[in-house]
């Protein structure tokens, strides 16, 4: 077995990509993220790699577009307003098909919004916040031990499909100490990386790495190349936690942090006579449909809990699609749900139900 | 027979898109043979900017990367952080550099990144059809400045090559011009040393070439070359504006 360690959220990111063979870093300080950048400022040097602070999100961005060009495992870190800045770059990146790592500590916005934990980036991170038709993997993990896992997977799914993941997290992920065991050896894949703009060395054509194209014919076939891409992502990368969910009378969606305090809320209920189940999305996108198709005709009700007014539970209604009514609650600006807020709404949802 | 003009091997044999006159091409051509002659090609990656210039990846025959508008000294800087043993260049059009993309140019210059720009001043965006760039001058008719730039409304136009040599972090740059055969001679060497600054690891290089712009100037060729000898070199004056070689 491997070494524990107890470690904070951020940190823990950092070593993971570490692990992953990622030796490039390019960022620009925010909370409550900023412990990835001192982590990688700390040891990347010393292991050859280079940790660069970007005048602004926007050249942070770029400069992993550039070092992804030439073929290298690298990451780049922020939080809500630093990720809207980066947007540009996601499109291109996502245009160009370059793989890369993306980590979005959230805090509540809008505009500058606070520093404390929020889930409001939800549409930005699986609907598109950059321009065009792409998607991004998008990780979100619960506990400390999985953003270990989900950032050592982010760079082999990002190399296997030539795309950019995400880890998206909330303040309260990022900034917690948790027990962390890492493996003695990383399963680092490797993926043919010939495409690299990394110098042609006279032995081969020129690479070109690129967003553009101009004829409309070939843009469109490159789009259907991206969405025939992305529906192979949504077949084989689905993941989910289902927690509780046999005869669960009320199902719990809820992913990161909240999806813990909806542990906390199953628990209290239980004590109460009343089961509730929990689907825990850890794919945001691709969605992971199928997971909902196994505990569907299980509950009378779904109930999404969010730090947001409400963003994933539009796919949750999607995936549904009227099967099931499905409710919502949640906490904004940096409010966390608390469990008395979900069994509030338990409550209200079992008198309708009755 | 002896062969004593060749297309530069760094060049693709492609047809290219430039409007007749442009000296877009001429540019190109300068940094292929500098490729050639210090016989990087096999090690150069480039980096394409937004403009008309956007699509020299399919002229340039090493590896080349496309960049987000003005962002290319940040995508060469990944490049060049992931590959330091590699020659790295941009290329960019006077809107790019020192509009959208000053902060990038700036911070790229100041931390003396390793790689080469290729500055091309023409006082106007030439793929967007002529609007007003930084470089614009006082009183010239631009698309958006249709009663000609007034420096209470616009400001005044940008001198990249003075404004970079300010920083610690540049070890060459120089405005050189296109406008002639004598000019040109001196701008192909200044390329040339740009690169070999980069090679011998010595920090940033950035050539600002004064070039042509027929089709939105509204001159002929002929007249266009002109206007850079009367109009802009007296705002921009040609010569060298820091060269660490020559310090003591
Ligand atoms: C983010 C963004 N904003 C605006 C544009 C539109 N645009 C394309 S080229 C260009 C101007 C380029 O001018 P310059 O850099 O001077 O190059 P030139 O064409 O003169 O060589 C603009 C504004 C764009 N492609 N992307
Ligand atoms: S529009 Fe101007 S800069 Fe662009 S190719 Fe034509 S002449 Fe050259
Ligand atoms: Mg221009």
């Amino acid at each position: 077995m491997g070494q524990k360690l107890l470690m904070k959220g951020n940190e823990v990111i950092a070593e993971a990509a570490i692990r992953a063979g990622c030796r490039h870093y390019f960022g620009y300080p925010i909370t409550p993220q900023t412990e990835i950048a001192h982590y990688m400022a700390k040891k990347l040097p010393k292991i050859g790699g280079v940790f660069l602070q970007a005048e602004s999100e926007v050249a942070a961005i770029n400069m992993v577009y550039g070092a992804a060009s030439t073929g290298k495992r690298v990451m780049t870190s922020s939080s809500s307003p630093g990720i809207s800045l980066k947007m540009e770059g996601v499109s291109y990146i996502a245009g160009a098909q370059l793989p890369a790592v993306l980590v979005n500590i959230m805090r509540g916005g809008p505009g500058l919004g606070g520093i404390q934990p929020s889930q409001s980036d939800y549409f930005q991170a699986t609907k598109g916040g950059g321009h065009g038709d792409y998607r991004m993997i998008v990780l979100a993990p619960s506990s400390v031990q999985e953003l270990y896992e989900l950032t050592i997977d982010a760079f082999n799914l990002a190399d296997k499909y030539r795309i950019m993941s995400m880890i998206l997290g909330d303040g309260v992920l990022g900034q917690m100490m948790e027990v962390v065991e890492f493996r003695d050896e990383e399963k680092v894949e490797t993926y043919d990386k010939s495409w690299a703009a990394c110098g042609h060395d006279n032995k081969r054509e020129h690479n070109v790495v690129t967003s553009i194209h101009i004829d409309p014919a070939v843009l469109e076939q490159w789009n259907i190349n991206l969405q025939n891409k992305y529906q192979t992502i949504s077949g084989n990368e689905q993941r989910y936690e289902l927690y509780n969910c046999e005869n669960a009378e009320i199902i719990l969606v809820a992913y990161g942090s909240v999806a813990r305090i909806c542990k906390g809320a199953i628990k209290e209920a239980k004590e109460q006579g009343i089961n509730l189940g929990l689907m825990r999305p850890i794919t945001l996108w691709p969605f992971p449909t199928e997971g909902f198709e196994k505990i569907i005709d299980i509950p009378c009700a779904f109930l999404t809990v969010e730090m947001s007014s409400g963003q994933m539970v539009e796919d949750v209604k999607l995936t549904v699609n009227g099967r099931k009514p499905v409710y919502f609650t949640g906490r904004m600006g940096g409010m966390i749900p608390t469990v008395k807020n979900i069994m509030d709404k338990v409550m209200e949802i079992r008198e309708k139900h009755r | 027979m002896a062969v004593v003009f060749k297309a530069p091997k760094a060049l693709c044999d492609v047809p290219m898109h430039y409007c007749p006159g442009c000296t877009h091409g001429i540019a190109h051509r300068l940094v292929a043979e500098a490729i050639d002659e210090l016989e990087i090609e096999g090690r150069t990656v480039g980096v394409s900017p937004v403009g008309c210039a956007y699509n020299n990846y399919l002229y340039f025959n090493c590896d080349m990367v496309q960049a987000a508008h003005g962002r290319a000294p940040a995508v060469a800087t990944g490049i060049k952080r992931s590959l330091p043993d590699n020659i790295v260049f941009t290329y960019q059009g006077d809107g790019d550099l020192a509009a959208i993309g000053t902060a990038e140019i700036v911070h790229a210059a100041t931390r003396g990144e390793n790689i080469t720009v290729i500055f091309i001043n023409n006082t106007i965006y030439g793929m967007t059809s002529g609007q007003m760039a930084p470089t614009t001058l006082l009183g010239q008719v631009t698309t958006t400045t249709p009663y000609g730039r007034d420096a209470k409304l616009n400001g005044y136009p940008v001198r990249v090559c003075e404004m970079l040599s300010k920083l610690e972090g540049p070890a060459y740059i120089e405005r050189v011009s296109l406008h002639d055969v004598k000019h040109v001679r001196k701008a192909k060497a200044a390329v040339k040393k740009a690169f070999q600054v980069q090679i011998a690891k010595k920090g940033f290089s950035l050539v600002e070439i004064l070039s042509t712009c027929p089709t939105n100037w509204g001159l002929n060729p002929v007249e266009a070359l002109k206007r850079i000898e009367k109009e802009m070199i007296p705002h921009y004056p040609l010569g060298v504006f820091v060269d660490t070689e020559l310090e003591v």
